[in-house]
């Protein structure tokens, strides 16, 4: 029996609707229009026999009287072979097949299937009849592009199964049934290629979450020595506009060495996404020899598509990631930008009457931005492999100003934060990073000791510049002067990094151990010039060529030659050589 | 037929409350009053309860008066004879001409799907250096120009919409002080642009709703224009002002406000008008410039904030010039490696001059000892804001390129300015 509702008030992408049989909190129902277009919707609160709805499209055209069906079933996702590659909306809607259908513009209230459902996988059962399952265990696998997909038993399924029958080796397509699994009480379930589960919940099905402790290299020599981040790390980027933000999740997600990216454009330029879907089939993973995409997920819902969707499309993210995890995989998920996200939920609030908090966002903000960050993690599963998920949150906060309620919530959650600063970008010094004001709790590759040493003398340069503004060259001392100048090259030679350049781009992790050590011996070098000018031309010369060693293939003759001229320069001015 | 009301319950700042049934939301009705009939939209329903928003305001309705559903939502009429017509916000005739009522669509449609997006490649001249030569405006780009009250940011709009290289132009005036409506209508006609202009106008005396209105019916439009293959150029005047209006309706819904008065939704509202400048795979483009106007010249207030992080990019209009600095297009990397061999080098070598002229200016007025050095970039700095910034400069980009060259080589000599030698063998002067 169908559970239909009648629509009593509408205000923007809220409904308030009358039902009579129960509805569940969260459950997905569809608003009819009077054409018979069905808009997807979520029950966000219910008040005595009211339900109010968010409406994931424009409302327009609705009416007092139209009739809403209650579906029971929470927010959801497809799960299974053929998520790779593709670029979904944030209900998982592929936008390709979308635009196949409708042309240039979306069309309201047209909702495509996930996976593929005329696609067929060779399926390769890994079970017998008999054996003992129970969800999240492999039943099989099939082959997507570079990676064993694992087919596993529904994560939704509680308890244990014993294997009825399993399905021979063989093509099939994502819906058909390939074990059939008897529960404690007898019955019997139909487990199939693909599954769904609910968004909002974390899926839980493995033995145990660890501490991130091994270093998840993004080549980017600011990030990787100096604030490093961890995989089952989670990490925040806030900047304000033009700080480059998504240079940065873009090199990141090229580079970064996991087996899987998956980038959530929430609320954010349509230009930019289009960059990454027109530019990512045409680069090579040097990991893997194929196509980035490949290993690439893309959930966009920018910021002129339906604001509350942009909620669903973190949430869509983050599930698909767990998926993978599940299987042993190391997951990247970038989403940028959780401050569009949170604007959603403000949105909201604000058309729910609630009582504001701090510049109106919703007083459950914290915890919200909280149990979507506490979805990264790395786990054991329960076949004793290891799976992760990285979380990178951009957050855009208003006016540049770090102390607004989204920054501050998400800092207290993660465990680097990258903090991009407006006067780094305007020196054009990139990635903007602004390396005394970051931090990070994970272990990077490089000493520790050596690093905050490292760190010291950026810190106690940047002392030196400040009081020079003051009292000129004329009024700091040789030495300072000379400090002041080894952190002006560190920064130039090894935090700044060309996002244009086909080499300087990327730095391996190798490559990092090698150069910062090199780097570090200029530093702590006891130099000595006639008079400051001779020193700043010294330092002018040695970073001009330090960043032409990074310019060059690491351990090419090219390499080799350029870091001699930089040590021979450097035993020239020497004291005890 | 559609019902007619007689009753209204609550009359609160433009919103009217009638109860009412059968009636769809965003529908328009005609309110008619004493002072004449005005279109009002539905913006909430509750419980039988319905309230309008009236786009002339709700001044000198009365509680009784007449109140008629028209069965659809807002539209706008589409057909080439839009072409050298000006329209108020709610599509209504602001010249003599006849009212048009063809081929009606609706406004605020559905976004574009990303994956139709491409990749900008094509640049729109405008003849102005400081945007050709140093940050190029690109077909499809939405670009706001920051701007405090008093700049001549209107006239800097008049001569773009004059010198751009695109089919149609479509320009939105919110909040217009009468005479800049005036100015435009004027300027564009004195200069021949008016018939491929499309003008709707709201000017500072007219209904505040009308404001909120004029962004999407020049962009639906414009879409319209766009789809047929046109290359479409909006031009929006001031988008502060548009939202100002929103905070205002906001503020009368009795909704929460989130920074300064600002609806929570501001990011959105603002997103949802931007993000329609597209180019068209196969057809027309769509490329949007918008006056935001900064009250107190200060970036962090939330309109230019959240417009800055939604643009791809923006000018900053400060003593009657372009400031090389700060401005920024995104997408000029796109379009500026295949005008010459010689632009980047061009614009990046200017501009660094430029800055250390800067410097040396500020070490001038410390009352420094002038060097030789410093006198040659005095000179040029000088040379490049009479030359370059200076808004009435009206060349197309190559000869920019040229007078660049011309300006380096009368100031400098070729190894101070750290261009490469093969192209200073190709491109200098004498």
């Amino acid at each position: 029996m169908a559970n239909i509702g009648k629509i009593i008030g509408v205000n923007s992408n809220l409904l308030r609707v009358r039902f009579e049989q129960p509805v569940v909190q969260n459950e997905v129902a569809y608003a009819v229009l009077e054409d018979g277009t069905r808009l997807k919707s979520e029950v966000i609160r219910v008040r005595g026999s009211v339900a109010e709805l968010q409406v994931f499209e424009d409302t327009v055209g609705l009416k007092e009287g139209d009739a809403v069906e209650f579906t029971g079933e929470l927010l959801s996702v497809e799960l299974g072979p053929g998520l790779l590659t593709m670029v979904y909306d944030g209900l998982q809607n592929p936008l390709p097949q979308l635009a196949d259908e409708c042309g240039f513009f979306l069309q309201r209230g047209k909702y495509l299937e996930a996976l593929p459902r005329d696609i067929k996988w060779a399926f390769t059962p890994s079970v017998s009849v008999g054996d003992k399952v129970s969800a999240g265990d492999a039943l099989g696998s099939v082959p997507e592009g570079i990676f064993k997909h694992l087919i596993m038993v529904p994560f939704r399924w509680q308890g244990t199964f014993s294997v009825e029958s399993v399905s021979p080796a063989g093509e099939y397509k994502v819906t058909d049934v390939i074990a059939k699994l008897k529960d404690q009480n007898g019955k019997i379930h139909e487990a199939k290629l693909m599954q769904t589960w609910p968004v909002k919940l974390p899926i839980k099905c493995y033995a145990e979450r660890l501490r991130p402790v091994e270093p998840l290299i993004t080549q980017q020599r600011i990030v990787d020595t100096f604030f490093p981040v961890n995989r089952g790390g989670v990490y925040c980027i806030p900047g304000p506009f033009g700080a480059g933000k998504t240079v940065l999740q873009q090199l990141t997600a090229r580079h970064a060495d996991v087996d899987i990216v998956i980038i959530t454009a929430c609320g954010e330029r349509a230009g930019e996404v289009v960059e990454t879907l027109k530019e990512f089939p045409e680069q090579i993973d040097p990991r893997t020899g194929k196509s980035l995409m490949e290993r690439t997920l893309i959930i966009c819902n920018t910021s002129s598509m339906p604001v509350a969707a942009r909620e669903a499309s973190v949430y869509t993210g983050v599930t698909l990631a767990e998926y993978y995890r599940q299987m042993g995989l190391n997951i990247l998920l970038l989403a940028d930008s959780t401050s569009r996200w949170a604007q959603a939920l403000r949105e909201m609030s604000g058309r729910l009457e609630e009582i504001p908090g701090e510049e109106a966002f919703p007083a459950y903000l914290e915890s919200v931005i909280a149990s979507f960050y506490e979805r990264g993690g790395i786990i054991r599963l329960k076949n004793g492999s290891t799976g992760s998920v990285t979380i990178g949150g951009t957050v855009s906060p208003a006016g540049g100003n770090f102390e607004e309620p989204v920054t501050q919530a998400t800092l207290k959650v993660v465990g680097a934060f990258h903090g991009l600063s407006r006067e780094r970008s305007d020196q054009r010094r990139f990635p903007a990073i602004h390396p005394l004001d970051s931090w990070s709790k994970y272990r990077g590759i490089i000493d520790p000791t050596e690093v905050a040493d490292a760190h010291g003398i950026l810190s106690r340069g940047n002392d030196v510049g400040q009081m020079m503004k003051v009292v000129g060259e004329e009024g700091t001392s040789m030495d300072d002067f000379v400090l002041y100048l080894k952190s002006e090259f560190l920064d130039a030679v090894y935090l700044q990094q060309d996002a244009y350049h086909k080499i300087d781009e990327a730095c391996t992790g190798e490559r990092q151990k090698y150069v910062f050590q090199k780097i570090y011996q200029i530093l702590k070098a006891s130099v000595t010039f006639k008079d400051k000018d001779t020193a700043r031309s010294f330092f002018l010369k040695l970073t001009q060529t330090a960043k032409d060693w990074n310019r060059v293939e690491f351990e090419s003759g090219e390499f080799k030659e350029l870091e001699d001229n930089i040590f021979k320069a450097l035993a020239e001015v020497s004291i005890n050589a | 037929m559609h019902k007619v009301y007689h009753k209204i319950e609550r009359i609160a700042g433009n919103v009217i409350t009638i109860a009412a049934d059968g009636v769809t939301y965003r529908e328009l009705a005609h309110v008619q009053s004493p002072q004449g009939i005005s279109l009002a939209q539905v913006i909430r329903m509750d419980s039988g309860m319905v309230d309008l928003q009236v786009f002339a305001g709700s001044r000198g309705v009365s509680t009784d008066s007449q109140v008629r559903f028209l069965g659809r939502p807002m539209q706008v009429p589409f057909s080439d004879s839009l072409l050298g017509r000006v329209f108020s916000g709610a599509g209504e005739p602001r010249d003599k001409g006849p009212v048009i009522n063809e081929n009606l669509v609706d406004i605020g449609g559905p976004s574009v799907n990303p994956s139709r997006r491409i990749i900008p490649k094509n640049m729109v001249r405008t003849g102005i250096p400081m945007i050709d030569v140093f940050n190029s405006l690109v077909v499809s780009q939405k670009l706001p120009i920051f701007s405090i009250a008093g700049e001549p940011y209107n006239e800097l709009l008049a001569r773009i919409a004059l010198q751009a290289e695109v089919d149609v132009i479509v320009l939105g005036g919110m909040g217009l002080k009468y005479d800049d409506y005036l100015f435009f209508r004027d300027f564009l006609e004195e200069h021949g642009a008016l018939s491929r202009t499309v003008s709707f106008m709201h000017t500072a005396s007219d209904p505040i709703v009308e404001c909120l209105l004029v962004p999407d019916v020049s962009l639906a439009v414009a879409e319209q224009f766009a789809t047929q293959g046109k290359k479409v150029l909006v031009l929006l005047t001031d988008m502060t002002n548009f939202s100002d209006a929103m905070k205002e309706i906001a503020i009368t819904m009795e909704q929460v406000p989130s920074n300064r008065g600002y609806p929570g939704d501001l990011y959105s509202q603002l997103a949802a008008r931007y993000e329609k400048a597209v180019d068209f795979e196969g057809s027309g483009s769509i490329t949007i410039l918008a006056v935001t106007t900064m009250p107190g010249d200060d970036v962090t207030h939330p309109v230019p904030d959240n417009t800055g992080y939604i643009t791809e990019g923006q000018f900053y209009l400060r003593k009657g010039r372009i400031e090389p600095f700060g401005s920024l297009s995104r997408l000029k990397q796109q379009v500026n490696g295949e005008t010459r061999e010689d632009h980047r080098t061009i614009m990046n070598t200017m501009i660094q001059l430029y800055a250390s002229y800067k410097e040396t200016l500020e070490k001038q007025s410390m009352g420094f000892r002038m060097g030789n050095w410093d006198a040659k970039l005095l000179k040029y700095g000088a040379r490049f804001e009479k030359e370059m910034m200076d808004l009435s400069v009206n060349i197309p980009l190559e000869q920019a390129l040229d007078q660049g060259w011309k300006m380096l080589a009368d100031c400098f000599n070729p190894e101070e300015t750290g261009i490469p030698s093969k192209l200073i063998g190709k491109f200098w002067p004498g």
